[in-house]
């Protein structure tokens, strides 16, 4: 019975399993999600998390069903009719505690603030989301989210041509391309040709590689020159020759160090790995020491390169020089792994299995880690980020003026202890009342940006709706944003996202 | 008498088969109760900064929408669940869909209208006849390029023109929705008036398979080990019948194709090959996951309401969606193209010398990323008949004769109608 539920989830899941693998799908099936507020917008994030194979969830919802919810919620019928989470707070603080994420959707600044603070300090990711008229709202609050396989698009190869290893070496010297046969010749690995070239290269300059565009023509130019020629003085049809003249400029990608891992390695969790470090953090460090001894500076290699053309075997040949190299470099990183873990007390690799060790090493090049400024700072006069609100309101199609709109309308709630514009009756006189909270806020937060009053206007009229289509976008963006960050991959959002469904555009910004 | 058998298969396929979304339910009472619409009365009954210029808000946009308003949902797939959802949660009650895909189990992690029980249903082919100006708004959720061609071929054909002016009342709209994996676009299209599929036919680039001589002799990763016994080995040795093609959603055939790719990469040390690797080459599986499904087939949808209601100014034209790396929502205008070949009216040019051959032309009809057809067949016209040169199933010899500025008549799967080129020799 176990075999065939494995067998049929992997079919149910199949589509999705082919995104996160078999380890991602098993952290969603392990995970907890509370949702607070079962409006549209909350039912169509939990949708999107259960279809994908949620372990569990649980709401929180004080509300009484409403005609109106029925008309906008796929997940309540006519005879459908529950504590919210203020009162949860007051009675049980760690509530919350249990949970892998906490979403809340439709909450007051108020409460926001207290659930960002309880689940700070109980290091729970909370997701804002907000569903206002026609504009969406995301706000992520996580201290530190770390990710070791964020999948990048267009990731840069890991060919190692300017600083060949010594296998490398050895195995571009195991060929003579000039006493070749043809067709040996013309199925070599075009990595093998920009190697041999680069060779005869940097004999001929002083050891320099190709610089800049003149030179790097002149590169492409001697390759060409390599190609074989017949009888007649005609080159041959040598296309793994084309593809390395092609590849010049990847090829010629000096190995670096990205700039966003640099960071990570300067960041204090590296420096200082204690007994309660996160296993990230270990890895981590083990490779900077790594970095610093076996990889002369360099990350361990990745072991992977492109298809090319070339026969099977010499392409396999060059495969394996990269493959077992990644896996010496890994056990070398595995060896300060477990000396860091002895040095706090713990045992290697029970605490980290190789294999871990192993997805991070090859995913060195891609480590992300995410950290969302929390709400309390947002929201301080102190700590405001008046410099992105300001210059985001200088350009006119700026979506920074939703985010502004929707604090004033929090505002507004605040004062009258409900939302502008409800009723058809409230839409002309609220305009005013609105604007009074849209000016108070600028004020408070002494930002000098206008505010056009069509803003004003439109917010008034919106009444405060919930549109289902504006909430099943927001519960598709949100859900996947849960995903990222329970299964730790891919790379969630920092920290505001708003999408505005009457020009159909969006903006992320860092609040 | 071929040309006309083509025409007859065509036709067979065209069936009506859609079936009426029940929007509230087998009540049979489409009474509405109190505050039921108050979330969408908020945008027809009040007028506001941002809002249509021709809007006039009232009562009757609503009236309209739930009563008369007739909408087309093409695919009941991860996409078309999203879309009869929200259109129906957001006043529509005249929905008609069509089902173009058998229903899997590999669906229900994202086709939530779907349980276990309904697994296996048969398929149902595309319907054409019914569109006959009958609908409002059409609403795509397909997965496959060939047929968004056709369906925008099918609404370009319905485009009346009057005196070279184009009667705006023939107009249907098509909103297209597309995902793959984490990325997603959606579209407004006023056929006739907006770039057409066809317009913007290099965005989507075609498929690339692996050349057959590193299938046949040289391969290197597992999916050419994969493909070398699905091209060449299945058809040698027929394992499961002399007439028996292999079936990507069998899993004894996924598996005999699976055990051969193994054998496959033993004798070439190649590691990696894999059943869920097999069948995602063998079924040229797309990754697919709800979330993204449900944001483009939302984008869809406030696109058929803003345009049905006029409320606001429809997108224009193209948003694409990517949250791979946080969210990227990018909105630009898609032009239309000049000499389109589905909707600028006007016959291509190809450009071939006097000495070329058909196969040329048909290389280039198909192979041309602006073109893209699949298995097209020509026929012109000369001393004022009807004449054939090639159709996929008689391969006939390109006849001499052919003028410079002859028109070229194409069939092709991927439109409705012929579209015309017209031959113009090199020197």
């Amino acid at each position: 019975i176990m075999a065939s539920t494995k067998a049929s989830k992997e079919q149910k899941y199949d589509r999705q399993l082919r995104l996160w693998g078999d380890h991602g799908q098993e952290t969603l099936e392990n995970a907890h999600v509370c949702l607070i507020n079962a409006t549209a917008t909350g039912t169509e994030i939990l949708k999107n998390l259960v279809l994908p194979g949620i372990g569990a969830f649980t709401i929180v919802d004080g509300h009484t069903v409403t005609g109106e919810d029925v008309g906008n919620n796929f997940f309540l019928s006519k005879d459908s009719i529950g504590k919210g989470p203020d009162k949860l707070l007051d009675n049980d603080s760690e509530f919350f505690h249990r949970f892998t994420i906490v979403i809340g959707v439709q909450l007051p600044e108020s409460t926001c603030l207290r659930l960002g603070s309880v689940l700070c300090s109980a290091s729970v990711p909370f997701l804002v989301c907000k569903t206002y008229g026609l504009i969406g709202y995301m706000r992520l609050v996580v201290q530190e989210h770390t990710v070791i396989e964020s999948h990048p698009d267009n990731a840069l190869e890991d060919l190692r041509l300017d600083q060949p290893y010594a296998e490398f070496q050895n195995h571009i010297k195991s060929y003579d391309l000039d006493s070749m046969e043809k067709k040996d010749h013309s199925h070599t690995p075009w990595i093998i040709i920009v190697a041999k070239y680069l060779e005869k290269w940097l004999s001929e300059h002083n050891g320099q590689p190709p610089k800049n565009y003149k030179e790097k023509e002149a590169f492409r130019q001697l390759i060409r020159e390599g190609i074989r020629k017949n009888e007649n003085g005609v080159p041959e049809d040598e296309e793994n020759f084309e593809e390395a003249i092609k590849n010049v400029n990847t090829a010629l990608n000096p190995t670096k160090i990205p700039s966003a891992v640099e960071d990570i390695f300067n960041s204090e969790q590296c420096k200082n790995i204690t007994a309660q470090s996160p296993s990230f953090w270990v890895m981590l460090r083990a490779v900077k020491e790594f970095v610093h001894n076996e990889g002369n500076g360099s990350l361990p290699v990745r072991g992977t390169i492109p298809d090319m053309i070339a026969d099977s075997q010499k392409f396999i040949n060059l495969q394996n020089v990269y493959r077992e190299k990644a896996m010496q470099d890994a056990a070398a990183v595995s060896k300060h792994v477990e000396s860091l873990l002895q040095s706090v007390g713990k045992v290697w690799p029970e605490s980290i299995p190789e294999k871990d060790i192993k997805l991070f090493c090859k995913n060195a090049s891609f480590l992300r880690v995410v950290r969302c400024r929390s709400l309390a700072e947002e929201y301080s006069v102190d700590t405001v980020n008046k410099d992105e609100i300001t210059s985001c309101m200088d350009s006119p199609d700026s979506e920074m003026v939703f985010y502004l709109m929707l604090r004033a309308v929090d505002r507004f709630y605040q004062q009258h202890s409900r939302y502008p514009g409800v009723y058809n009756y409230q839409v002309e006189e609220d305009i005013s009342k609105l604007k009074v909270c849209v000016n108070s806020l600028l004020q408070e937060y002494s930002l000098n940006v206008n505010i056009k009053d069509d803003y004003i206007h439109e917010f008034c009229r919106y009444g405060a709706a919930e549109p289902h289509t504006v909430s099943a976008f927001l519960g598709g963006s949100a859900a996947q944003e849960a995903i990222k960050i329970i299964s730790h991959q891919f790379v969630p959002f920092n920290n505001t996202f708003l999408y505005n469904a009457m020009s159909q555009t969006s903006a992320t910004l860092r609040l | 008498l071929l040309f006309s058998l083509f025409r007859e298969k065509k036709r067979r396929r065209v069936v009506e088969l859609t079936e009426k979304m029940l929007v509230d339910g087998d009540t049979g009472s489409t009474s509405d109760w109190d505050d039921r619409w108050n979330h969408i009365k908020k945008f027809l009954e009040r007028s506001g900064p941002f809002m249509h210029p021709d809007f006039e808000p009232s009562t009757e946009s609503l009236q309209f929408m739930l009563e008369t308003c007739k909408i087309l949902v093409i695919g009941a797939g991860g996409l078309g669940c999203e879309l009869l959802k929200n259109l129906a949660l957001s006043g529509f009650r005249n929905i008609h869909v069509v089902d173009m895909d058998t229903i899997d189990v590999s669906n229900l992690n994202r086709q939530f209208l779907f349980r276990a029980k309904d697994v296996g249903r048969p398929k149902a082919d595309v319907a054409a006849d019914f569109i006959n100006s009958q609908f409002h708004i059409i609403v795509c959720g397909l997965d496959s390029i060939v047929a968004r061609r056709w369906m925008n071929g099918m609404l370009l054909s319905l485009l009346v023109y009057e005196d070279g002016v184009l009667d705006p009342s023939s107009i249907i709209p098509l909103i297209d929705g597309g995902t793959e994996g984490f990325k997603g676009n959606a579209r407004v299209i006023f056929p006739g008036m907006t770039a057409c599929i066809d317009c913007t036919l290099e965005l989507y680039p075609p498929q690339i398979n692996f050349p057959m001589c590193t299938i046949a002799s040289m391969p290197r990763l597992p999916e050419h080990c994969i493909e070398y016994v699905r091209i060449l080995l299945w058809p040698k040795e027929m394992p499961f019948g002399d007439d028996v093609s292999l079936d990507g959603d069998d899993p004894e055939h996924i598996q005999w194709v699976y055990q051969k790719s193994l054998e496959r990469a033993a004798e070439f040390s190649i590691t990696g090959v894999t059943y869920r690797l097999t069948q995602g080459v063998v079924k040229r599986i797309i990754p697919a996951v709800a979330s993204t499904n449900a944001a483009i087939a939302a984008a869809c949808a406030t696109e058929v309401f803003k345009i049905a209601s006029s409320a606001y100014l429809p997108l224009n034209n193209y948003m694409v969606f990517n949250d791979v790396d946080g969210l990227y929502t990018y909105t630009f205008e898609a032009e239309r193209k000049e000499n389109c070949s589905a909707c600028s009216q006007v016959p291509s040019d190809l450009h071939f010398s006097p000495s070329s051959k058909l196969q040329e032309v048909l290389d280039y009809l198909t192979e041309s990323t602006s073109i893209q057809m699949k298995s097209p067949a020509i026929t012109t016209t000369m001393d004022g008949k009807n004449k054939t040169l090639y159709l996929q199933v008689i391969n006939l010899p390109f006849k001499l004769g052919l003028a410079d500025g002859q028109e070229l008549a194409v069939a092709d799967v991927t439109t409705p109608q012929t579209v015309l080129f017209k031959l113009c020799f090199t020197s």
